[in-house]
């Protein structure tokens, strides 16, 4: 298949050979989009950070929809978004309407996802939908873009949407075999990124990306800075197959532990155990792999780009 | 089989308190665990027992029925009980229940159980998995015979979503075994994985939309055969 032509400017920075940076945003139960404003202004401000992903009800819980957010962080902040969209909760019809509207809107990259079942989420009960799965719905998005066409073909008045996207890959999947072959399915279908789950063995990073390279296709390796404790044990307790090193918990929690009532100490001592850990651990995978560059998932923790990134 | 678990107790003493005779049915077929005579007889007894802490004497007859789903089984079996009886509890499945209320008109005949799907014991272990979804469209022949509509449970066609764990699911806190890892192990070891990577298209939900209908009965004559190749 002929390559696609980059439309965002996270598709131009890769094709250009770029090392990029992708950071992420979460809208939740929220009203106000001040804060995903504000930190998408913060991540603009670093001037490192080329687009934001911004999250469609991870973990199944019922959020704000990653649409409209996408679009205002666009419009307001100047960044350019990566939209996550999951199969989870929309049909093909329901997704191929939003997938229009989003293009309507200028919005350029998109992330296909399967999206966590909903019962992991905070409405247990709830039906989820599933009738395509993300393979399918890069075929829906390849007949769109390449084809100016709706998934039965039927013609795209207008002509074709201008859009660039990506899928997940996990490098935590065990056994890996059936996910590697899972991606390659996804690249026949025409992906133009990949998009990890993150990483934080630096040797099982490169060992799954040298294993992606047979694809040829731009990875962007998933890497979770970590802003307090709580989190990093959430993360390790609750998301599917990740763990966090037992010492970086360990150091967090001790960070905590003696800076207790002293903010601005507990958090210049948290950003230096991300630093510590992270900044050779990007580096060595900038220097060492074909990684076309990472993506930060560091959700309202904009304050570590500058000094983490200082040096890419 | 059909996996079928019975209601509680006073779920099914709430449909029936308007009446004060009840006909208890029990379904010989194919409902797991088994709702035979036995057990139609011990539902009568708790629903009697649970009507005397109310003050209430119900009368009940406890019967059985070969299939409940077969429309002329279930309509002799049952209609010479019909007359002296208020209302029915059925322990079949969903289909025998729905049948009931199809054929015995002058009665409403309520279900005691909740029918889960179309299952399998393995093992002799005193558990039911299910298997086949009855999706009207059947791929098993791709995957190494596991169902990645009934085994995966966000029915995927293209292999393992991102939760899965050491081959567990993340749904059912990771107890389950994940159905694209067991379709991928079993087409490895057939050295057939190129069906393991085919890519599958979208679903035609047509096949399985409610309510299915099948015609089963289409006339056929060898006349038509020979209208068909020309022998007049």
């Amino acid at each position: 298949m002929a390559k696609r032509p980059a439309y965002s400017n996270l598709c131009k920075a890769i094709e250009e050979g770029k090392f990029v940076v992708t950071g992420e945003l979460e809208p939740k139960k929220i009203l106000d989009l001040s804060k995903i404003l504000h930190s998408a202004e913060e991540m603009k401000k670093t001037g490192k950070i080329v687009a934001a992903n911004v999250t469609d009800g991870p973990q199944g819980d019922a959020y704000m929809s990653s649409l409209v957010p996408s679009y205002l962080v666009q419009e307001k902040v100047g960044m350019e978004t990566v939209w996550q969209v999951t199969v989870r909760d929309r049909n093909r019809v329901a997704l191929f309407g939003d997938v229009i509207a989003g293009a309507v809107l200028g919005l350029k990259n998109i992330l296909t996802l399967t999206g966590d079942h909903t019962a992991l989420g905070d409405h247990k009960r709830g039906r989820p939908v599933y009738d395509i799965d993300s393979t399918q719905f890069a075929e829906m998005l390849s007949m769109m873009i390449d084809e100016g066409t709706d998934y039965e073909g039927n013609e795209l008045e207008g002509g074709k949407i201008k859009m660039n996207f990506g899928c997940v890959a996990n490098p935590n999947s065990n056994p890996r075999e059936p996910e590697i072959l899972k991606v390659g399915r996804k690249v026949e279908q025409g992906i133009d990124f990949i998009q990890t789950q993150t990483a934080f063995e630096v040797d099982e990073a490169k060992d799954f990306l040298k294993d992606l390279e047979q694809f040829n296709v731009p990875v962007l390796l998933g890497v979770f800075p970590l802003k307090s404790h709580g989190i990093a044990w959430y993360f390790d307790k609750f998301i599917p197959g990740v763990s966090v090193p037992k010492d970086l918990l360990k150091s967090l929690k001790t960070a905590e532990k003696e800076n207790k009532g002293n903010k601005p100490a507990k958090y210049a001592a948290i950003d230096k155990i991300n630093i510590e850990y992270f900044e050779p651990f990007i580096k060595e995978i900038k220097k060492t792999t074909k990684a076309a560059g990472i993506h930060c998932m560091a959700v309202e923790y904009e304050r570590l780009f500058g000094p983490l990134l200082k040096d890419f | 089989m059909i996996i079928t678990q019975l209601k509680d107790i006073n779920e099914i003493y709430e449909m029936i308190k308007p009446y004060n005779k009840i006909l208890v049915a029990g379904c010989d077929d194919c409902c797991q665990p088994p709702r035979s005579l036995n057990e139609a007889k011990l539902l009568g007894q708790l629903l009697e027992l649970k009507a005397r802490t109310e003050g209430k004497d119900l009368k009940w007859k406890a019967i059985t029925v070969l299939r409940q789903c077969d429309d002329r089984i279930a309509a002799t079996t049952v209609r010479p009980f019909v007359e002296e009886y208020e209302a029915i509890v059925s322990l079949a499945c969903g289909l025998g229940v729905v049948m009931m209320n199809k054929i015995l008109t002058s009665i409403l005949t309520f279900p005691a159980q909740n029918s889960h799907f179309g299952g399998t014991q393995y093992n002799s272990e005193n558990n039911f998995i299910e298997m086949c979804e009855t999706c009207g469209d059947c791929i098993i022949g791709e995957t190494g015979g596991v169902c990645p509509r009934a085994g995966c449970a966000k029915h995927l066609s293209n292999g393992p979503c991102g939760g899965m764990v050491d081959s567990m699911c993340e749904v059912g806190g990771y107890t389950i075994p994940c159905a694209w890892v067991r379709m991928w192990e079993r087409l490895k070891e057939f050295n057939r994985l190129d069906l393991f990577k085919k890519y599958r298209g979208p679903r035609d939900f047509r096949l399985s939309t409610s309510p299915g209908y099948i015609e089963i009965y289409k006339e056929y004559t060898n006349e038509q055969e020979e209208k068909k190749e020309g022998k007049e």
